[in-house]
């Protein structure tokens, strides 16, 4: 269970999130939507500690993320995050890039990685690409190579920030299609996207973010079809 | 075609010249590229404020006439009575001004690596020390590789300053050479032909290794 209360944050005058308070259960898929600067990002990457919080709490089945004695890199293992940006490590191959954490972050034996990051990269449709170097791939598929990437740890949770956005069009659904694949499997997901139509697809749950404030959350159907916050009326009547 | 006195023994000091070179060379590159890793992440790590004070002793090391370095070296540690010969002198010397260039190139390396890679690295568990060995240090010497050959290469021909400290390196021997037989043409030529020789294989291996990584890139 990720719980998130009164969570503020600033980048030094401009405060991008203005208490949030959120708690996503096991096996629940929370998809957040909002305009650019709502702060929805910058509340992945607080999610595993990538960022420093100013005040307010979050914590992972009970460890508190931002308290001083919590080991961030015992705790990144269990929440995997897939990046607008696909971050290959473009010295590596496909597989060793899928590879290298499960070795060294896990300690394990190189065989056993192998087998874990081949079988992550077939779920993700990378099967023929193990031995290929990233620039050689799209971006669709080097996004699904991230994935895979960050499935290799085992994670119980999966943060995706944004995942399509720097992708042409024609590669946004190849990416989507793995993202159902893994709400479909139950994987705990937090998702901050533009697509509507998919987060009308696989949440459980949608939030609207607005200036740093969650302006908004409930199911698909309320977000979509009734909105109460005026501001989610608008961002929804823009997006369509 | 030459009508020379030269003789193969001549030839023989000369090789050990060239030997002398080649061993404060490699003192140089090695000390120097340890150290230079070691500044160059100590000044990424602290950034330009608190690095300042390193950043301005490496600059003094940079700037400073390497002769002038090798004289004040070798009267400061008699002064100070350390006991180095002129070889310990001219290889801590020539090490600290090797250092202080490979702490730019090491720096200007780290920094080509994309803070989202890192992001990503740690974002997996990995640890600091992680990331930089498997992720910032490969990527960074990929990027570093042509400035550290040619400092590399540089080194080889400023080492022939150590003559001013006694050292018979392969510069002072074609000197000695050149005083007895009165053929400086012809022995400087043999000599360039040398450093070259020393030179040539560096250069190549760097451009293999370029050539070997690029197709990742």
């Amino acid at each position: 269970m990720i719980e998130i209360e009164n969570v503020r944050k600033s980048f030094s005058s401009l405060e991008v999130l203005k208490g949030i308070n959120l708690t996503v259960d096991k096996g629940e898929v929370v998809t957040i939507i909002g305009g650019s600067g709502s702060g929805k990002s910058t509340l992945l990457t607080c999610i595993n500690g990538l960022e420093p919080i100013d005040s307010g709490r979050i914590r992972i089945d009970g460890t508190d993320v931002h308290a001083k004695g919590t080991d961030l890199n015992k705790l990144r293992r269990k929440v995997g995050i897939v990046f607008q940006q696909w971050n290959a490590f473009p010295h590596l191959t496909v597989l060793e890039n899928v590879m290298l954490a499960p070795r060294k972050v896990l300690g394990l034996a190189k065989d056993k990685a192998e087998e874990i990051a081949v079988k992550q990269l077939t779920h993700v449709g990378l099967a023929e690409k193990l031995k290929v170097y990233p620039n050689r791939m799209s971006g669709g598929q080097q996004q699904r190579m991230a994935i895979a990437r960050a499935l290799a740890m085992s994670p119980e949770y999966m943060l995706f920030d944004e995942v399509t956005s720097a992708l042409d069009p024609m590669l946004v659904g190849e990416v989507l299609d793995t993202l159902k694949m893994l709400a479909e499997e139950g994987m705990t997901m937090i998702c901050v996207t533009h697509e509507m139509a998919f987060a009308r697809d696989v949440s459980d749950r949608v939030a609207f973010f607005h200036q740093g404030v969650m302006a908004e959350i409930g199911t698909p159907d309320q977000i979509f079809a009734m909105p109460q916050n005026a501001e989610t009326q608008k961002f929804l009547a823009s997006v369509r | 075609m030459f009508n020379t006195a030269l003789t193969w023994n001549d030839l023989a000091f000369l090789a050990q010249g060239a030997g002398m070179t080649l061993a404060v060379t490699a003192v140089a590159v090695t000390a120097g590229t340890l150290l230079g890793i070691l500044f160059g992440v100590i000044r990424f790590q602290l950034g330009p404020y608190w690095a300042a004070p390193l950043t301005l002793l490496l600059d003094v090391f940079r700037s400073v006439p390497l002769l002038i370095q090798l004289v004040l070296g070798s009267a400061f540690q008699s002064i100070v009575k350390l006991g180095w010969g002129a070889f310990t002198t001219s290889g801590v010397v020539l090490s600290l001004y090797t250092a202080a260039f490979c702490a730019e190139i090491v720096r200007g390396g780290i920094s080509s690596v994309p803070v989202t890679t890192r992001r990503a690295a740690r974002s997996l568990g990995m640890t600091w020390w992680q990331d930089m060995r498997y992720i910032v240090a490969p990527l960074a010497t990929r990027v570093s590789l042509p400035s550290w050959i040619g400092l590399t290469l540089g080194v080889m021909k400023d080492s022939a300053l150590v003559l001013w400290l006694g050292l018979v390196e392969l510069l002072r021997a074609s000197q000695i050479l050149v005083t007895r037989l009165q053929e400086p043409l012809f022995i400087l030529l043999i000599c360039g032909a040398i450093y070259f020789l020393l030179s040539f294989p560096v250069a190549r291996f760097g451009g293999y290794l370029e050539k070997r990584w690029s197709p990742n890139d």
